[in-house]
C-alpha cells in the first residue's frame, strides 16, 4: 500500500510540475523581456517610443519611434483578417454542415497540410508569385506591400480559423439543428439563424487565435512587405512590422546598446498585444459555458 | 573592413598555429591612432592617412608604409528598362533622401521611384549614408527617406530590381547580371561620369568607392610581412571576393 501511495504521489507531482512549467516559462520570458526592454526607457520616454514617427536606431542622435511599425503590423493584420475570416468561416461551415463525409475528410486533411507548410516557404511563394503579380495587376510602384503581406498571412491564419471554428460548429448539439429543420427552416436558415449563433463564441476564439498567429508571424511577412518604416496611408504601400524589425536588426546590434534595448522593448509591445488577443479569445471560449 | 581582416587573420592562424593575431575594430581613425602610438603592428583603414597624420607620424619617428589590399565599391543599379544611365552625386543623394520622387526629375520616364536599401546595421547601408547622403561630412544629419525599402540582402535588392523598372538600389559591385543595369556616377552635371568598374575604382575615379588599406611602421619584417603577403596572395584575395569587396588583382 505505501509503495502504491508513493507512486501515486510521484506521478501527481510530475504532472503538476509539467503543468506549471509553461507558466514558469511565460513568467521568465516576460521578466527577461522587461529587464532588457525597460532599460530603454531610462533614455527614451514611453511616449516618444510608442508615438514617435522616426526609426533611425543607429544614427547620432538615434531615434526610436515605433509608431510606423505598430501601424504596419496593424495594417497587415487588418488585411489578413478581412481575407481569412470570411474564407475561414465559410469553409468551416461547409466542412461541418454541408460536405459529405468523404469530402469532409479530404478537406480536413488538406487544411492540416496547409497548416504544416513552414512560413518561410509560404513567404517565398508569395515573393515569387504574388509580389510581381500584384505589382502588374494593380499597377503599383512595387509589389512589396502591406497587401502582399496580408494575402500571404491570410493563408497562414486560415488553417487555424477553420479547424477551431469547425470544432465549434460540430460541438453545437444536433438537436438544435433538428429542431430548426423540424420547424420548417431551410438548411441555410438553420445554419445562419441557429448553428452559427450557437457556435459564435467558438468562432470568435478561432478568429482571435488566427489574428494572434498573423501578428506574431515574422519570416513570411519580412519577405513580402518591403520593410519601409513609414506610416502606411493605404494597404498598397510598403510597410514594416514589429516582428520584422526585431528579426532584421537583432543579428547585428551591439549587446547592451540602446538599439538592443529598443528591440526588446518592441518585444514587450508584441507580448502585450498577443496577450490581449489571447485574453479575448479565452474570454470568448469560456462565455460559451455560462 | 574589420570582417575582412578578421577573416584573413583566422585563415592565417590556421596555417600558422603558433601565431596569434588580435584584430580590433573601431573605425579607421582608431587604427591610425594606434599605429601612431605604436600600440599595433598593422593598422587597417578604409581611407588614406591625412597629411596631418603623416606629420604627426614624422614627429614620433614612425614611417607609415601603405598597402592597398582590397577595394570597396558600391554600384548603383536600376532595371535595364529604365532609360536613365547616369546620375550626379547630388541627384543620387536627393533620390535616396526622398527629395526626388519621380524618375522624370532626373531625365527618365514619368514613374515613381522605389528606393531599395540594406538593413540599418549593414556596413553598406552605413557607408552609403555617410558617403553619398552626407557626402562624407560627419556633421550632416541626412537620413534615408522613410519610404526606402530595407531589404535583407544584396540578392533581395538585385531580385527586386530585376523585375521592377521603378526601383533603384545599391550593392557591392561584385554582382553583375544582365537583369540589372549599373549607373554611371558623376560629381557634376557636366561629368565626367564613371561606371563602377574595377579600373575606375582602382584609379578612384568612381565616387562611391574607397581603397582598403593596411599601414605598417617602416618596411614590414618577419611575421608582419608574412601576413601582408598572405593578404595579397591569391588565397587572401579570394577571401576579399567572398566578403564582397573588390580584389586588387
Amino acid at each position: 500500500m505505501p509503495l502504491k501511495k508513493i507512486k501515486e504521489f510521484c506521478i501527481e507531482k510530475t504532472i503538476y510540475l509539467s503543468g506549471i512549467t509553461s507558466i514558469i516559462f511565460v513568467v521568465l520570458i516576460f521578466v527577461f523581456l522587461a529587464r532588457e526592454g525597460f532599460s530603454l526607457f531610462k533614455r527614451v520616454s514611453v511616449f516618444d517610443f510608442l508615438l514617435g514617427q522616426d526609426w533611425y536606431p543607429i544614427s547620432e542622435p538615434a531615434k526610436f519611434g515605433i509608431l510606423p511599425m505598430i501601424l504596419g503590423s496593424l495594417a497587415v493584420t487588418l488585411g489578413a483578417t478581412l481575407i481569412s475570416v470570411p474564407l475561414g468561416i465559410a469553409s468551416a461551415v461547409y466542412i461541418a454542415e454541408v460536405a459529405s463525409p468523404r469530402i469532409k475528410e479530404i478537406l480536413k486533411t488538406g487544411i492540416e497540410i496547409l497548416a504544416a507548410i513552414p512560413s518561410v516557404v509560404i513567404g517565398f511563394i508569395g515573393m515569387t508569385t504574388l509580389v510581381p503579380f500584384s505589382k502588374n495587376a494593380l499597377n503599383l510602384p512595387t509589389g512589396l506591400t502591406a497587401f502582399s503581406g496580408s494575402v500571404t498571412l491570410a493563408f497562414m491564419a486560415i488553417p487555424t480559423i477553420v479547424s477551431i471554428a469547425e470544432d465549434a460548429l460540430t460541438a453545437v448539439p444536433v438537436k438544435y439543428k433538428e429542431a430548426a429543420l423540424a420547424l420548417g427552416a431551410t438548411r441555410w436558415q438553420s445554419i445562419r439563424r441557429v448553428i452559427l449563433p450557437a457556435a459564435s463564441s467558438g468562432i470568435m476564439a478561432a478568429i482571435m487565435l488566427g489574428i494572434g498567429r498573423v501578428i506574431g508571424e515574422t519570416m513570411a511577412v519580412m519577405m513580402v512587405t518591403g520593410n519601409a518604416a513609414q506610416i502606411p496611408q493605404s494597404l498598397f504601400v510598403p510597410v514594416r512590422t514589429l516582428t520584422a524589425t526585431i528579426a532584421a536588426e537583432m543579428g547585428e546590434t551591439v549587446q547592451g546598446s540602446d538599439h538592443y534595448f529598443a528591440l526588446f522593448a518592441i518585444g514587450i509591445v508584441l507580448f502585450i498585444i498577443t496577450f490581449i488577443i489571447n485574453l479575448i479569445a479565452d474570454w470568448a471560449v469560456h462565455r460559451r459555458f455560462k | 573592413m574589420v570582417n575582412l581582416v578578421q577573416a584573413w587573420a583566422e585563415q592565417f592562424m590556421m596555417k600558422h598555429p603558433e601565431t596569434l593575431i588580435a584584430v580590433t575594430g573601431g573605425g579607421s581613425g582608431t587604427g591610425i591612432a594606434a599605429l601612431l602610438s605604436a600600440t599595433c603592428d598593422i593598422a587597417q583603414s578604409s581611407r588614406k592617412m591625412k597629411d596631418k597624420e603623416f606629420k604627426e607620424a614624422e614627429n614620433k619617428g614612425i614611417q607609415p608604409k601603405e598597402f592597398v589590399v582590397a577595394l570597396d565599391g558600391l554600384a548603383v543599379t536600376v532595371n535595364p528598362k529604365n532609360p536613365v544611365n547616369q546620375l550626379t552625386i547630388d541627384q543620387l543623394a536627393d533620390i535616396f533622401n526622398g527629395k526626388i520622387k519621380n524618375w522624370k526629375e532626373v531625365g527618365g520616364e514619368d514613374r515613381p521611384i522605389v528606393l531599395l536599401s540594406r538593413e540599418v546595421n549593414s556596413g553598406t547601408h552605413v557607408y552609403f549614408k555617410e558617403h553619398v547622403l552626407r557626402k562624407g561630412d560627419a556633421k550632416r544629419k541626412d537620413e534615408f527617406a522613410k519610404s526606402a525599402l530595407l531589404m535583407p540582402s544584396s540578392q533581395a535588392i538585385a531580385d527586386e530590381i530585376a523585375q521592377n523598372p521603378n526601383a533603384i538600389g545599391y550593392y557591392g559591385m561584385g554582382y553583375t547580371n544582365p537583369t540589372q543595369k549599373f549607373l554611371a556616377i558623376g560629381e557634376s552635371r557636366k561629368g565626367p561620369f564613371y561606371y563602377p568598374t574595377i579600373e575606375n575604382v582602382k584609379t578612384l575615379h568612381y565616387y562611391i568607392s574607397r581603397p582598403l588599406l593596411l599601414y605598417t611602421n617602416g618596411e614590414p619584417q618577419g611575421l608582419i610581412k608574412d601576413f601582408i603577403d598572405f593578404a595579397l596572395s591569391a588565397e587572401g584575395q579570394e577571401i576579399v571576393r567572398q566578403i564582397d569587396f573588390v580584389p586588387i588583382r
